[in-house]
């Protein structure tokens, strides 16, 4: 999204409507910026420097102000990301039950090459990412929203599959 | 989805007694499982005298710190001149730790109910409950329940039929540790960056919103259903004869285990029992070589202290841990400590706020020099150099983050010493991703 290009708001029609609903369950319009980033991010796949803008401005509190809570938050994205966003837990409790070679795989098979990378048909990008809360279900995989227990070195190509 | 394993007789199913049963989900459900008395019971009864009962039961926090849940309640102003609030907090993020999620996920109206129970002792109408942002199917399953609470009119503006409000609201969080820590919590539900609160003042005084607010772990608000429906002396008398630890308690166990997942047993049952017993005990012929019982902000036990352990608050002290989360990681015999405990390293530096000079540098420093001797660059005096800076980072900074970081390194290297000289000497080959 280029500065130049006409801006299309985001919080327009039922998102609009969404975030009202949301403003409705605190005190504070500011209380609602992690509720509104997510909306952002369900819309675009990604948080540009526009839409923190007009982020700040509905909520009343300035860009920069936005930027630093979104810089804060690791699954905020702040460049656009593969099809397909792919985080695999290598903590120690799925690490020591063999987390890496299931980052070794994923990367291999999605052809990424290297973590943050994304791959050259756009489909995937993979990330390493610390405890996912599922310890005893290892490898702990996230792809978007699902969340998958129990990946293995040899299920990666099956799972992978899933995703077109 | 789950997966809950067959109950071992020596498990007590009170949190867990309906993991693994659907039917128990919807608010039906639950109703059918005698879900909703416990809150008649509160709603019917005076703030004060809940407190009261909780702080009989002995329940303590099952969020790390252990801090009596009754006692805490009672820091609340006894008169609400402005709004109270609860906060839920089910961030669980400390490695090792799964149990909230199981709660969450299989009864989700048992975590409603016991909100609503700590908001009628605190009277706080509002209550958030702050699930971490990658637990998108407990999310999910939470805001059905609580659609199908308000439809059902024990949430809302006339909850239970007392015309009294009760409201409750879930808040995503955005992948960040720290916000389990409370005060990072309720920094991240008023829209900021989750930086811990310098205390005093206390939640209890100006907490969320600069309102008195109280902060529970999900388990914790779960555990009081017994109390309110069993009595406070039924729950005590659980843990045998301990009554500063009572009650059951969940724990997760993960790592070289045959059997990992949940285990709610009660409290001061024994670790080895646990892990080599309900567990199934080692994979492949393997032997324990070490473990973690608290989550990985606790020190590590050897296999001797292991097996002498008994899981609850004073057993864990005893051995010179802590009962913490409740996250029981295992190693056995094929684990390599060094390279694990700089993983554990790596992820406290990853999740360091970076506020506090001691944390930010020091968990950083900590992860360079293991990853030096990893690569068998160290030198023995990198060790010291560990200990030392260890020391530099307990009890000196705002949250205790720093000081979880430091836990592992200095019973690892107490207990481990010799797997990491044998990096040192080049008895061990360097490994090999880090050259
Ligand atoms: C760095 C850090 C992370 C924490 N993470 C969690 C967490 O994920 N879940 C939790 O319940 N408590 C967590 N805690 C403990 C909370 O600060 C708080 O003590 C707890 O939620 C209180 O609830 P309880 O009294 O019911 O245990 C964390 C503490 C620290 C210092
Ligand atoms: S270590 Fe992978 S989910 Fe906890």
């Amino acid at each position: 999204m280029k500065a130049t290009g006409a801006y299309e708001p985001i919080f327009a029609g039922e998102r609009r409507k969404r975030l009202d609903d949301v403003f409705t369950c605190y005190p504070t319009k500011r209380a609602a910026l992690l509720p509104a980033l997510w909306i952002v991010q369900q819309t675009h796949g990604w948080i540009s420097d526009e839409a923190m803008t007009e982020v700040g401005q509905v909520l009343g509190v300035t860009a920069a102000y936005v930027k630093g809570v979104v810089t804060f938050y690791t699954m905020y994205h702040q460049h656009p990301v593969g099809r397909h966003f792919i985080q695999v837990c290598t903590t120690t409790p799925c690490n020591l039950c063999g987390a890496e070679g299931v980052v070794e795989a994923i990367l291999e098979h999605t052809g990424c090459g290297d973590l943050g990378a994304t791959s050259a048909d756009g489909r995937f990008t993979v990330i390493e990412v610390e405890c996912l809360g599922a310890c005893g279900f290892p490898t702990a995989v996230m792809v978007d929203d699902d969340f998958i227990e129990g990946v293995t070195v040899d299920g990666v190509p099956e799972l992978l599959g899933r995703y077109p | 989805m789950g997966y809950p394993h067959e109950p071992h007789p020596k498990e007590t199913l009170i949190l867990s007694k309906h993991f693994g049963d659907a039917g128990a989900r919807s608010y039906d459900g639950w109703v059918k499982c005698g879900g909703y008395q416990a809150l008649k019971r509160a709603l019917a009864m005076d703030p004060a005298d809940v407190i009261e009962i909780v702080k009989e039961s002995g329940l303590r926090g099952r969020g790390g710190a252990g801090f009596p849940t009754g006692l805490k309640w009672s820091f609340m102003p006894k008169e609400r001149r402005k709004p109270h609030y609860l906060c839920c907090n089910a961030d669980e993020s400390e490695p090792g730790t799964f149990k909230d999620r199981e709660i969450m996920r299989w009864t989700p109206h048992a975590l409603i109910e016991g909100c609503a129970i700590a908001q009628h002792a605190i009277q706080a109408e509002v209550c958030y409950i702050y699930i971490r942002g990658e637990f998108t199917e407990p999310i999910a399953i939470m805001q059905a329940a609580l659609d199908e609470a308000y439809r059902e009119g024990v949430l809302g503006g006339n909850a239970m039929g007392t015309n009294r409000r009760i409201d409750m609201y879930i808040h995503r969080g955005a992948g960040a540790y720290i916000c389990g820590e409370e005060t990072a919590l309720m920094n991240s539900i008023e829209g900021r960056r989750g930086n811990p609160r310098i205390r005093p003042p206390f939640p209890a005084q100006q907490g969320v919103f600069g309102m008195p607010t109280t902060i529970n772990n999900v388990e914790t608000l779960v555990s009081v259903l017994p109390v309110l429906n069993e009595g406070a002396e039924w729950y005590k008398d659980l843990s045998l004869g301990n009554p500063k630890s009572t009650g059951t308690k969940l724990f997760s166990v993960c790592g070289h285990v045959r059997k990992p997942g949940n285990y709610e047993v009660t409290m001061g049952f024994p670790l080895g029992e646990l892990v080599n017993d309900l567990c199934g005990g080692m994979r492949d012929g393997r032997t324990l070589k070490a473990c973690i019982p608290g989550g990985s902000s606790v020190p590590i036990l050897n296999r001797e202290e292991t097996e002498a352990c008994l899981l609850d608050y004073e057993g864990c002290v005893e051995q010179g841990t802590m009962l913490g989360s409740g996250g029981v990681i295992v190693f056995d015999d094929s684990a390599d400590m060094v390279y694990q405990i700089m993983r554990l390293a790596r992820f406290y530096a990853h999740e360091s706020c970076a506020q506090c000079t001691q944390c930010r540098e020091g968990t950083a420093w900590t992860v360079r020099i293991l990853e030096r001797i990893l690569r068998g660059e160290g030198e023995m005096k990198d060790l010291d150099l560990l200990l030392d800076l260890s020391e530099q980072m307990t009890g000196k900074t705002i949250c205790v983050l720093s000081d979880s970081c430091a836990a592992p390194i200095v019973s690892g290297i107490k207990k481990f010493r010799d797997e990491f000289e044998a990096y040192i000497t080049g008895a061990k080959q360097p490994v090999a991703a880090l050259t």
